[in-house]
């Protein structure tokens, strides 16, 4: 426990000692403020049912910056260290692959959070100014932000898995992209297709992170995404893994 | 301390080690030698847990280093080639860090980090980013990564390189005091160093092991070992006869020059004919223009043990 936390502490390091993550957090700043000023209009414009964490997060303000920044969080995390030839150093210390990979996953997923974070102060804001609720209920605001951790986890495996393939952080960074891009399209494609048959709607179901994110917002926390987006994750750590040692053994 | 037997590994298409075996004892310190790409570095990456091995098997400690990976490694310090690490941290910072990795007790990762910057001269630089230091100031941090968490056994590929004479010189004295208490695997291609440091010498050549002795022994079972050059005035009659009768010659060449003759003898690797050549010279009243006793350099034994197939 103590390696893996050495190791954490490390990745979570190596992000606030690159001049990116800084660029990054303050896009994303303006970003969500942003976001957030947009939905509060859309809201005075005409009355509405939607609450203002609702509101908040079933923008496409809010999508587009979302999907861009998971590229930029992950790519340095495996090709950086294969390009500097460090992942010698780190593999030959007495730590198992598995601490490897997880550390670097959750360090990325650390930072993620930490671009979040400050999101909530909005909704303090809200309140203090408005005197009013942004939501109906305290699981509206659980519901958003577990499924932004869980959507997030999922996405953060994605772009780890792509930087372990290569040495090259930007070829990590597409690849990342094109990934989390597929699967958000294929989440919208019950909008696209005419009239999908019963089955399909199901599937694309479970790919629609808009979908999910309409009904956590609103407070409902359903147990097939959290348990569509822990497995994935699961899975994507396991490839992960395999191909982490797959490279360092042919190295 | 290290134990390799029948240790194969193959890429696709080509095969960088073919079966070796070797064992090291505690406290040697062994020099391992061999033309880039001879398969050296491989080894090393194996020993050192880093690549698996395609058969055979290595121990480390007693451990295996495939299936008990992580205590084997914990006996082990390693300094890859090209001395890889985090240019974003500063070298007390990466030290600290690096202890931690290798399971240094907490309450003493400050005095061990302190330590190995003294032993390394790394003092002044404590607080300097790694990025900024040059290549001979970033071995000497990989070199204190290898011992900062005290290991039994130190696997270091090429730790001089990039070092300037001085810095060599400070590197070989410290791996030559740790050698009471460490055994150290040292790779590298300056062979002087080697003669200096090392207790004993592998040499390994096309994947194989090609010699594994003391320096000394490898110097005297060269070829050249012992061969002594005469050069006569004149072309006196039955030189030949007389030098191969002297005591451990064993065999005589000789080479008519312009103005005199060339005499070459193999003797014994530990005889010393030069004072009986001479004798012999005065007894034959030749004129001797020239003696000269050829010693072998471990150069002249690398080259020899690598050359060809």
């Amino acid at each position: 426990m103590r390696t893996f936390i050495t190791l954490l502490s490390r990745e979570i390091k190596s992000f606030l000692h690159s001049p990116i993550a800084y660029v990054v957090l303050f896009f994303f700043l303006i970003a969500s403020g942003f976001n957030f000023y947009s939905g509060l209009s859309f809201l005075n414009q005409s009355p509405s049912e939607v609450t203002v964490v609702e509101a908040a997060f079933n923008t496409v303000l809010f999508w587009f910056p979302f999907v861009l920044i998971f590229p930029l969080i992950t790519m340095r995390t495996y090709a950086d260290e294969f390009r500097m030839g460090t992942i010698e150093t780190l593999a030959t210390a007495p730590v198992s692959d598995w601490q490897i990979v997880f550390s670097k996953f959750f360090g990325a997923l650390a930072f993620y959070i930490l671009l979040w974070a400050p999101s909530f102060l909005y909704f303090i804001a809200f309140k203090q100014i408005t005197g009013k609720e942004a939501a109906l209920a305290a699981g509206a605001y659980g519901g958003s932000y577990l499924l932004l951790v869980l959507l997030g986890a999922f996405y953060v495996s994605l772009g780890c898995l792509a930087s372990a393939l290569t040495n090259e952080q930007i070829n990590a960074a597409i690849m990342t992209f094109v990934a989390i891009f597929g699967f958000f399209v294929t989440g919208l494609l019950g909008f696209i297709l005419s009239s999908p048959s019963q089955a399909v709607r199901d599937v694309i179901a479970y790919f629609s992170a808009v979908e999910h994110m309409a009904d956590f917002s609103r407070g409902i926390i359903d147990s097939r995404p959290v348990i569509w987006y822990l497995s994935m994750t699961s899975l994507v750590l396991f490839i992960n893994l395999q191909v982490f040692q797959y490279r360092k053994w042919r190295a | 301390m290290i134990e390799v037997v029948n240790l194969t590994k193959r890429y696709p298409g080509f095969t960088a080690v073919r079966d070796i075996s070797f064992e090291v004892a505690k406290g040697e310190i062994v020099g391992f030698l061999g033309p880039n790409g001879a398969g050296k570095s491989t080894t090393m990456r194996i020993l050192s847990g880093y690549l698996p091995p395609t058969s055979g098997t290595v121990r480390i400690a007693g451990f295996d280093v495939f299936e008990q990976s992580i205590q084997a490694r914990s006996h082990i310090g390693y300094l890859p080639e090209n001395t890889p690490m985090y240019h974003d941290m500063r070298v007390h910072e990466y030290l600290r860090y690096r202890a931690a990795l290798k399971g240094v007790e907490s309450s003493q990762i400050k005095e061990r980090v302190g330590d190995v910057l003294e032993m390394c001269d790394l003092l002044e630089k404590e607080r300097a980013i790694i990025g900024t230091l040059s290549k001979g100031q970033r071995q000497r941090v990989g070199l204190a990564d290898a011992m900062v968490h005290d290991p039994d056994l130190l696997i270091l590929d090429e730790p001089t390189i990039g070092l300037d004479p001085n810095q060599i010189r400070q590197v070989r004295e410290l791996i030559k005091n740790l050698a009471n208490r460490r055994t150290v695997l040292v790779s590298t291609h300056i062979l002087p160093e080697v003669e200096i440091m090392c207790s004993r010498v592998i040499v390994i050549h096309k994947g194989r092991i090609r010699a594994s002795d003391t320096a000394d022994n490898l110097l005297k079972q060269h070829r050249s070992a012992g061969e002594v050059r005469l050069e006569l005035d004149g072309q006196p009659e039955n030189a030949k006869e007389i030098l191969a009768a002297i005591k451990g010659v064993k065999d005589v060449s000789e080479k008519k020059l312009d103005s005199g003759a060339l005499y070459q003898l193999r003797t014994d690797a530990d005889s010393e004919p030069i004072s009986a050549v001479l004798q012999a010279a005065r007894d034959n009243h030749w004129q001797v223009q020239a003696i000269e006793r050829k010693k072998p350099t471990l150069e002249d034994v690398f080259v020899d043990l690598t050359q060809g197939d």
